[in-house]
């Protein structure tokens, strides 16, 4: 499992679960422990890791979706509007809500990106999460516009949660929910599907000749992408206890995709770590300079690009993969 | 005044500011390959500073009339200085490279841009409204348009026209649609590849904040103006094809009389008529009406 | 020995503008043909394999592969009926290790464009897939990525993805160009090898006649998108119409 998180390699020879159990108890652990905004910051850091792992996915096939804001904000609201609505109030129907919104929507909007590459798959991405945001803000009565919803606090089981020990106990939630993702993560990457995504960045026109359905590869990716950043969503719905249109904002999307780009190709700890780094660095940076950090992250981008001149996956996707156990 | 006949106004209306504020992000895409995303900022930077020229100008006791030629002006500012410094400075590094590398470049150009103007400007929104009002009203067939709007044909006809003269019957135009077709024969013949690059992207600048500059005067300037646009534009260019200045006029036109459908038939699908629009193109053409074949080779 | 044609192809054309790629083209394939189509450039001959790959649609004509229709079917599609190809320039994962390259050759025809849950990599495949390597003799290169190959190995690579299909019909395009004279024949030795064993048909565009007249057993000759001689390569090559087509 280790292994897994470095290299991306998730073959079932190297799992020590034991290690891997004691691991996610530390974590857990941690919750009761660490000041409770670094909890925070860790819990925010998490869920958008899980959006991040999204973009990761996609772009192993040379694809950036510059519109993951979509599901995240999709995730978000669907607690928002179960607990509006419904008066839902249990975290695991949210959390299976919110990734049931988001499959579905990414089911819908893949049936149309999941034909384009390249320019066309980036834009019609990022038009469809601004879809999402003017609806969102336009919607106001529905939606509360551009001040957004509270998020109650949620139940744990059927047990409620209290307000003093809610930063642990979701910081714990999500934990066990990342955990869940990098699980499925973990099976993707070492599946058929896993590796044909890196065939297809190579050649599309090999994998049709293989007998596979480029198309329906990328569908199910995307769907898959839709999911993670949805359970974001949820999670961070409930470290906020507040939602906004910003959610679906162009540079929430943005954000995913730097951190993808500082993180890497292979591996799952190299985007979740780096969400949670971003995260931390964000939370102190834009203190101090709220209208300078987009351009931060914008010069940032600029000089990674610039220091991979092969081209930032073939640098960051250092394939030491071995193939032989 | 039959409603057909409100709606084709409507359309050709909406249609001409869909022009302007599309058509430089296909002439660069065009020539240099590039879509360029932070074409948002391009049009922001022309709104902002074409609103700072107006206040400017109407401290003065001059001519209100005139402040309308101040807003070319704006758009020639953005262009001569953004222009060169964003290709030479960043895009000339980007050629030849993996297309989605000049994605995530232009991306965080916009990104970058997007706060600098936060910075120069503030977020607090801009309001240079006096040209807007100079322009009154103007009563077609018993209905009542500003006059503004009628500016905005001429302005979108008469860059369309420039263009197409640009393009069709000067020499340097003639370089550009040699570079449309093969930039490597091109060089070959001679053209002095990154002059055409460098002037090209300045055109498409300046074209991108000519729109600003005319819409400034029809809205409150805010931070985020330039994200709506480009998502805008992209699907007008889009729709025509991606490179081709037909392409933009013929989007536009669409896109424009459909939505001005739209407002007036079923106001509830307005905010989505432009992406139906698209949608319901790609479906038939999924590179866009006048987009030119791409063969694949095998 | 009335067995049935593996392939039938009945008419085929196509226009690209004013060019007759394909102009009415017939032929039958029977199971277990080792068939050379040759030609000058522009003949067709790749054409010929990009219509009955699906890669191409005809304007009219039909393709029965196994006595069932296939034109309109994409390329996917028509591979996992079994039709395997080689390309002129060899179709590989370029960034990927050559085990891996075989590997995926191996996984995505049983729903490998849907699978996100059963691991690739399993004993049973690595093993097949080194088999397979060791037949191309191929062995040495395993770790490395497809890239490093030199000509002669791409080109066994790329054929070696597509017998790992275990295709009944398997069209290579060229499978010896680009490759040093002194090498063609080891290659093709190699791949008429594992294709015999296999019992593949094999129908193989080349342009060097020496190669054709050595390993076809029946020679098809294409002209301006026309079949205009078929037949035992001593016959066709002699007659005055092949020897034309020396050099392609």
């Amino acid at each position: 499992m280790i292994r897994l998180l470095v290299e991306g390699d998730a073959r079932p020879a190297t799992a020590g679960w034991a290690l891997v159990a004691a691991g996610i108890g530390a974590a857990l652990a941690l919750g009761w422990v660490l000041p409770r905004w670094l909890t925070f910051v860790v819990t925010q850091g998490l869920a958008k890791g899980l959006a991040v792992m999204g973009v990761v996915l996609l772009m192993r096939a040379g694809l950036v979706s510059f519109g993951q804001g979509l599901y995240y904000a999709g995730g978000a609201y669907a607690v928002g509007f179960a607990a509006r609505l419904v008066g839902l109030r249990e975290a695991t129907g949210h959390a299976a809500l919110g990734v049931a919104a988001g499959v579905l929507l990414g089911a819908l909007v893949g049936v149309v990106v999941a034909r384009y590459r390249s320019i066309f798959f980036a834009m019609l991405t990022l038009a469809f999460s601004m879809v999402l945001y003017g609806v969102l803000i336009k919607a106001y009565t529905v939606t509360g516009g551009s001040d957004g919803m509270p998020i109650p606090l949620p139940t744990l089981l059927g047990l409620p949660v209290p307000a003093d020990r809610a930063g642990a106990i979701v910081y714990d939630v999500t934990i066990g929910c990342v955990a869940l993702a990098v699980y499925v993560i973990a099976r993707y990457l070492a599946s058929p599907l896993g590796f044909l995504m890196r065939a297809i960045r190579d050649n599309e026109v090999r994998v049709q000749y293989l007998g596979g359905s480029v198309r329906r590869a990328i569908y199910r990716t995307y769907v898959l992408a839709a999911g993670l950043a949805a359970l974001g969503g949820v999670l961070g719905a409930f470290n906020v206890g507040h939602i906004d249109p910003d959610l679906a904002y162009w540079t929430t999307s943005g954000e995913f995709v730097f951190v993808t780009l500082i993180g890497g190709l292979e591996g799952v700890g190299a985007p979740l770590g780096g969400a949670v780094a971003y995260e931390l660095v964000k939370s102190y940076a834009f203190k101090y300079a709220p209208y300078a950090w987009e351009m931060v992250v914008g010069i940032a981008m600029l000089v990674i690009i610039f220091l991979f001149p092969e081209g930032v996956w073939v640098s960051l996707a250092r394939r030491r993969r071995r193939t032989s156990p | 005044m039959s409603t057909l006949t409100i709606i084709g106004v409507d359309g050709v209306v909406f249609a001409a500011w869909l022009f302007l504020i599309s058509v430089g992000l296909t002439l660069i895409y065009g020539v240099l390959r590039i879509l360029n995303i932070a074409h948002g900022s391009l049009y922001a930077l022309g709104a902002y500073t074409g609103a700072t020229l107006l206040l400017a100008y109407f401290r003065h006791d001059l001519w209100p009339l005139g402040s309308l030629a101040v807003l070319p002006l704006a758009a020639l500012l953005v262009g001569v200085t953004a222009g060169p410094l964003i290709e030479r400075g960043l895009l000339q590094r980007m050629y030849g490279r993996d297309e989605i590398l000049q994605l995530l470049t232009t991306y965080a150009l916009f990104l970058i841009l997007e706060d600098v103007m936060k910075l120069v400007w503030g977020t607090s929104p801009y309001y240079a409204y006096r040209p807007y009002g100079l322009l009154g009203q103007v009563s077609l067939g018993g209905v009542v348009y500003p006059g503004y709007s009628f500016l905005l044909v001429g302005i979108a006809a008469l860059t369309g026209a420039a263009l197409w003269a640009f393009v069709n019957r000067s020499r340097f135009g003639r370089l550009v649609v040699a570079v449309i077709h093969d930039p490597e024969i091109s060089v070959a013949m001679g053209v002095n590849l990154p002059r055409v690059y460098v002037v090209t992207f300045s055109l498409g600048a300046a074209l991108a904040a000519l729109g600003g500059a005319y819409t400034a005067p029809m809205i409150a300037i805010v931070p985020g103006i330039g994200v709506e646009v480009i998502v805008v534009a992209f699907a007008v260019v889009v729709v025509g094809g991606l490179g081709s200045l037909e392409g933009a006029a013929l989007g536009a036109l669409i896109v424009g009389v459909v939505r001005s459908a739209a407002v007036h038939l079923l106001p509830t699908l307005e905010l989505f008529t432009i992406y139906l629009v698209m949608a319901g193109v790609l479906l038939l053409r999924p590179y866009g009406l006048l987009a030119g074949e791409r063969v694949r080779r095998l | 020995m009335s067995a049935a044609p593996l392939l039938e192809i009945e008419n085929l054309t196509l226009r690209f503008g004013q060019v007759e790629a394909a102009a009415g083209e017939s032929l039958v394939l029977m199971p277990g043909e080792f068939v050379g189509i040759i030609g000058p450039n522009g003949a067709g001959k790749t054409t010929l394999l990009n219509l009955i790959t699906g890669y191409l649609r005809p304007e009219s004509g039909s393709i029965r592969f196994q006595g069932r229709p296939i034109v309109g079917l994409p390329p996917e599609v028509i591979t996992g009926l079994g039709i395997g190809r080689s390309f002129q320039v060899p179709q590989l994962f370029a960034s990927l290790p050559v085990l891996e390259n075989v590997l995926i050759a191996l996984a995505t025809p049983c729903g490998g464009d849907r699978d996100a849950w059963t691991p690739m990599v399993t004993p049973a495949r690595e093993r097949t897939a080194r088999a397979l390597l060791g037949q191309f003799g191929l062995q040495e290169w395993t770790e490395r990525p497809a890239a490093e190959l030199p000509e002669g190995g791409r080109k066994l690579l790329d054929v070696a993805l597509a017998a790992a299909l275990r295709p009944k019909l398997l069209l290579l395009d060229e499978p010896t160009s680009g490759v040093s004279a002194e090498d063609k024949y080891p290659l093709m030795d190699t791949l008429v090898a594992v294709l015999e064993r296999e019992g593949v048909t094999t129908a193989f565009v080349e342009h060097d006649m020496d190669v054709v007249r050595r390993y076809a057993r029946r020679v098809v000759v294409l002209s301006e998108g026309r079949i205009i001689a078929d037949g035992p390569p001593a016959r066709v090559l002699d007659d005055g119409r092949g020897r034309g087509f020396l050099g392609g």
